[in-house]
């Protein structure tokens, strides 16, 4: 269990540590996760059970970790209610428009690939 | 000890105390479907800690100090998802091309869409960069939108309410496009709707759950390193 956390932490120091170098403006931790990706996918191992049981526990306790931030929302509702009515229509709108066209495209992208490799046969 | 550590500790223990009463409520009230979207630990524990600190008169700022560690281990949890994604992927390489193109498409619009309305409904720009990364996962939203120059705590707010709009409409909206590939079913509630919506994906079934793991980190991965740079760009 340890081991894998240390694995994890390894991980997000040489995230840091990119970011801090390059000064990339992106997330250091997403930077962190990609190297992670790329490493599992050019040694593709099976990931092993110790390692898997410790992103297991981390992931699971994700909604503990972000307990403070939805508090801070709170607080930014209270402070400024009339914003979020505009916020909400947006995020209603925006929702719909990728759901409805997310799934026609995607609809449309595999049906092309299937044609694709029916033809190749 | 000074009474500054004591108060430390007891506004993170507060956290901690109140999430894992909430967690047991939830688990008990599992059988109650339709509440246990708003006895999500969570949510519940929001609004907990928040009384609490109102009735204490306790300010934001200090217990965003005082929970400083949980920041910590967010970046954490955000390294732990290349497992699964990497599970995924490796599953369905055979049709890498498609869902990568899905993913430009549908994630470039969940972010675009969201912002072009808030910028028509003439908001500030710190709500602009606080509601672009709406359909990302809520650990990588709230890491972009530092980036960004948003506010955290407003991103969290917006992800999490893009995850209920997503799990209400979703299953709608593929009844009325008439969608029964649970491909298509479980990537597009992962891009859309990002944990939230791959929990509603895996009582559809498995493989469906599989695909919105996949869609909710891709979608996280590719915002990322998209978005800043397309704000840098405007900003310049």
């Amino acid at each position: 269990m340890l081991r894998g956390i240390l694995v994890l932490l390894i991980f997000q120091g040489i995230g840091e540590y990119v970011v801090y170098l390059g000064n990339i403006p992106i997330p250091s931790s997403v930077v962190g996760m990609l190297l992670f990706f790329l490493t599992l996918l050019a040694t593709n191992i099976t990931i092993p059970l110790w390692v898997e049981e410790s992103s297991d526990l981390v992931i699971r306790f994700l909604y503990l970790f972000l307990v403070p931030s939805c508090v801070g929302c709170l607080f930014l509702i209270q402070e400024d209610l009339s914003i979020w009515l505009y916020i909400l229509v947006s995020t209603f709108v925006s929702t719909l428009l990728t759901l409805f066209f997310g799934s026609l495209i995607m609809k449309f992208f595999l049906v092309r690939h299937d044609q694709k490799i029916k033809i190749n046969r | 000890m000074t009474m500054e550590m004591i108060n430390t500790i007891i506004l993170c223990a507060l956290t901690i105390i109140i999430f894992s009463l909430t967690h047991w409520l939830s688990k008990i009230s599992i059988s109650v479907s339709f509440f246990h979207i708003l006895f999500h630990p969570m949510i519940m524990s929001a609004f907990l800690v928040y009384i609490f600190l109102i009735s204490l008169e306790v300010d934001y700022q200090s217990y965003r100090i005082a929970n400083e560690p949980f920041y910590f281990f967010l970046d954490t949890a955000i390294v732990a998802l290349a497992i699964p994604v990497y599970n995924q992927l490796k599953q369905f390489k055979e049709i890498f091309k498609p869902l990568i193109l899905t993913l430009i498409f549908a994630a470039s619009l969940a972010s675009f869409s969201a912002l072009g309305l808030a910028f028509a409904f003439g908001l500030e720009v710190n709500v602009l960069t606080s509601i672009a990364p709406k359909s990302v996962t809520t650990p990588i939203a709230l890491r972009i939108a530092e980036e960004i120059g948003g506010d955290p705590s407003m991103t969290t707010g917006i992800v999490v309410a893009t995850g209920l709009m997503g799990i209400i409409f979703g299953p709608i909206v593929f009844k009325i496009l008439n969608i029964q590939d649970d491909r298509i079913r479980g990537y597009i509630l992962g891009i859309s709707a990002h944990a939230i919506g791959s929990a509603r994906a895996f009582k559809i079934n498995r493989r469906c759950g599989s695909f919105a793991v996949l869609g909710l980190g891709m979608t996280g991965v590719f915002t990322a390193l998209v978005l800043p740079y397309l704000v840098l760009l405007i900003v310049n």
